[in-house]
């Protein structure tokens, strides 16, 4: 049995223990052309897809099955243009490659996908590839738009010239993926014809790298030789090192030469590069054609409106309304409907139930914790809505385009402007998407400002308190966008604000220069945008059944015990008297120069958890005050809440100071893991949590105090 | 021979050749590893609403670049 081929052993049947290991293919391209398509194509995964370089800043690992049913792993990587890394994900790439990453399998064989459309610039990155020395399957993907540009590409000379299989592709519509699944499963693969002279101006001092490499830096020959190839091209040699620094004699050998070069004017990098190019484009002579004259493409005709001085702002003021009314409209039928079915639960539940701490716990903790908060589920969804469209039709990058110019004076780029725009979803992956950003300093400065950009857990405050805002009137729906709108205004500007200020003291640098890819534009697959929304909405339910609901316990166990001694005490002076009670006593006097009481203090120091914690705890907190009347809804609650001498606590200046507060103050314990990770330690974090705070309590001081001078 | 103007001053549409622009710093060496050499034909495709950065088109791509970058390129007809 033993004896048998392993292609028959393997088939159908379970295989042997020992046989040899999973294949381990790496993903590598030009940003922005498919691969995480062609990823999640291959693996059924849901790797985030979108239509702007820069989607993907981690590796993914995940596993298919070959023609024979054997699993095979592929690692997802970040879009590179180039192995000599310039940005942090463009790192992750390399280091994956290299095999320098300790948590990461070496990949045995590389999926090169490029772009057809431009075929030459991601041939580049497929040339550094090929001189590591592995087997590489080259996937020629986007097939669909060279055709519709009227290219003409010969894949099977492309075949011919490079000796490897070459594979055309359409990734959206999953076409070429058969072929591409063969070639996966073929036990042996070629390696590719890939002579190129090495310009002679640079030879002796790659052949003198790859020696000292090997040698000193315990690199094998071929690694050996590509790394020295990328030392050249590269002026950070810190950074192509990675997290290993090159050996002192490897670095003294590179300074020597830059030296001697510098003394004959030798354009070393140029020459590189451009041998490079120029192998590529007497491959391509053959291969590429142009057929038919090229008119403006329809994505030209779009951005002549989208970027035009005029109708521009037009289309972004115009989207950002439609944006904020949908939040008010539509999202109303679906919030009251979630509201009614858990307001009829808890009414259940107090008919059915005897009276006492259990029926309280389900009623007040449970119910008036997580109901209150899944009440915002349409209008979560709906800003997911948004933001999918802006990530995948290819606005995203015309943002950061438009933006530019406002975020130069500011001292950054425009390409910081796009983990902005993803902050007013979350702050998470914000922070993450610095990782394209190629300054070390100008990414510290957007990381610490991402979270002051509204993001969805602020929604349900700024939707309860806009909601508790002017008592017993209906306000229309133009105010309630307008409140919205200056929410959003007061933390972007804000987030420029710091930026600036940044910039200008703690982390001083030039401004950055503004080297980006415009993807043309796409119909946004709806299956992308609802994917990635319904992901977001079944993130947001799982926190509500989590963090949420846990912290709600917590806080109704806090608000309940100890008992007060009169057991007929109303339930303020129970809450007063329990636990979180004088929680909230011991910090009022801090935030009573902003107008909050102690039972805002109880909000303000659970939602440090996450923001819309404060939402639930208002919940639990007043839903127990008003207990006997089931009919009051968490507004109504609100409105009726007095300080002792009985003045309301929920003022319209109180409801927009406590608004203009979580658009500063630092609230989220996930942001400031994310940030810890991100930054190499707790420096950091800490500052964003001091900065923003402080702000938020200046700020609401100056505009209470100010309010109150008024007479409101 | 065509004179050579600075790829700032290229009009709106129009096309040109990269004649040449510094060797060193990472910007322009960048800018070599995504294609744009000393030759390559190179479009003005239009100017950020607010007149900065500039769009370019070249090997079948759309490319942002600052003023201050494309004021030291220069190309030729
Ligand atoms: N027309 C067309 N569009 C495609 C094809 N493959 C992918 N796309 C689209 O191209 C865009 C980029 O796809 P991604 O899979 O996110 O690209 P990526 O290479 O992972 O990008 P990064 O992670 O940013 O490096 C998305 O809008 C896709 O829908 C294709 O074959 N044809
Ligand atoms: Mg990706």
């Amino acid at each position: 049995m033993s004896q048998l081929p392993s292609h028959i052993t393997g088939s159908g049947k379970k295989r042997p223990a020992h046989a040899d290991r999973t294949p381990v293919y790496a993903l590598v391209g030009n940003p922005n052309c498919g691969k995480s398509t062609l990823f999640n194509a291959l693996t059924g995964l849901k790797q985030k897809v979108g239509n702007y370089p820069g989607v993907t800043v981690e590796k993914k690992i995940g596993e298919t099955y070959s023609q024979h049913g054997k699993p095979i792993k592929i690692i997802d990587l970040p879009g590179a243009y180039s192995l000599a890394a310039r940005s942090p994900d463009e790192a992750v790439t390399r280091d994956v490659l290299l095999g320098r990453r300790s948590d990461t399998p070496q990949p045995d064989r590389i999926l090169c996908i490029v772009d057809a459309t431009n075929l030459e610039r991601n041939l580049y990155l497929v040339h550094q590839i090929l001189d590591l020395g592995r087997p590489v399957i080259l996937v020629v993907n986007m097939m669909d738009l060279a055709e519709s540009s009227g290219l003409q590409l010969r894949v099977d000379r492309l075949e011919q010239a490079l000796g490897i299989p070459v594979i055309a592709c359409e990734a959206v519509n999953g076409k070429g993926l058969v072929e591409l699944k063969l070639a996966m499963s073929r036990s042996d693969l070629p390696l590719a014809r890939h002579s190129w002279d090495i310009p002679v101006a640079v030879a002796p001092a790659v052949a003198e790298l790859q020696a000292s490499l090997t040698d000193n830096d315990g690199r094998s020959p071929l690694v050996a030789r590509a790394e020295a190839l990328l030392l050249l091209t590269d002026f950070d040699t810190v950074r192509v090192a990675g997290s290993t620094p090159l050996s002192a004699r490897t670095t003294d050998i590179l300074a020597t030469w830059q030296k001697h070069w510098e003394g004959e004017g030798t354009d070393w990098a140029g020459t590189l590069v451009g041998s490079r190019y120029a192998a590529i484009t007497k491959l391509c002579v053959d291969i590429v054609q142009q057929t038919g004259a090229t008119g403006p493409t329809t994505s030209d005709k779009i951005d002549a409106i989208v970027v035009h001085p005029l109708w521009g702002w037009v289309v972004f003021g115009g989207v950002m309304t439609l944006f904020f009314l949908s939040i008010f409209t539509f999202a109303q039928g679906p919030m009251e409907w979630i509201g009614d079915q858990t307001a009829s639960l808890a009414n259940w539940l107090k008919a059915t139930m005897p009276e006492g701490d259990l029926r309280s716990l389900l009623t007040d903790g449970i119910i008036g914790g997580v109901g209150t908060i899944i009440t915002f589920l349409p209008q979560i969804l709906i800003l997911y809505f948004f933001i999918g469209l802006l990530e995948n039709t290819g606005y995203m990058a015309r943002a950061a385009f438009i933006m530019d110019r406002l975020m130069s004076r500011v001292g950054l780029n425009g390409k910081s402007f796009i983990p902005l725009l993803s902050s007013y979803a979350c702050a998470i992956p914000g922070i993450m998407a610095t990782r394209t950003i190629e300054d070390p300093k100008d990414r510290l400065v957007t990381i610490l400002v991402a979270p002051l950009m509204s993001c969805s857990a602020r929604l349900p405050v700024y939707l309860l308190m806009i909601a508790a805002l002017l008592p017993g009137t209906t306000m229309p729906v133009l105010t309630k966008v307008g409140i919205m709108l200056l929410m959003y205004a007061l933390g972007t500007a804000g987030a420029f604000g710091f930026a600036w200020l940044f910039k200008r003291t703690l982390l001083k640098g030039r401004p950055p220069m503004m080297i980006m890819e415009l993807p043309p534009y796409r119909l946004p697959g709806i299956k992308d945008v609802a994917l990635h929304m319904f992901e977001r909405a079944g993130l947001f339910l799982r926190k509500a059944g989590t963090v949420i609901l846990g912290i709600s316990i917590v806080l109704w166990f806090l608000t309940t015990y100890p008992k007060h001694p009169d057991a007929t005490a109303a339930a303020t002076e129970q809450i007063a008297y329990s636990f979180a009670g004088r929680a909230g006593h011991a910090i009022e006097p801090v935030i009573k120069p902003l107008g909050f009481d102690w039972r805002i203090g109880i909000g303000l120091i659970t939602s440090f958890a996450a923001r819309e914690v404060f939402v639930s705890s208002m919940g639990v907190i007043f839903g127990a005050e008003s207990a006997n009347d089931d009919t009051t809804t968490l507004r109504v609650a609100l409105q009726k809440a007095t300080w002792p001498g009985g003045a309301p606590v929920f003022t319209t200046l109180v409801c927009f100071t406590l608004m203009v507060y979580y658009v500063f103050a630092m609230q989220c314990m996930s942001t400031v893991a994310v940030v810890k990770r991100e930054t190499n330690g707790w420096k950091w974090p800490l500052f964003q949590i001091g900065y923003m705070t402080g702000t938020a309590w200046l700020v609401c001081f100056v505009i209470y105090q100010t309010g109150r001078a008024l007479g409101y | 021979m065509s004179a050579s103007l600075k790829l700032s001053a290229l009009a709106l549409g129009v096309t040109a050749r990269v004649k040449d622009f510094p060797k060193t710093g990472t910007t322009f060496v960048r800018l070599r590893e995504m294609g744009l050499l000393p030759g390559t034909p190179i479009t003005f495709i239009r100017a950020a609403p607010l007149g900065d950065p500039l769009e370019f088109k070249l090997r079948g791509y759309h490319l942002t670049l600052r003023r201050e970058e494309a004021e030291q390129i220069t190309i030729e007809a």
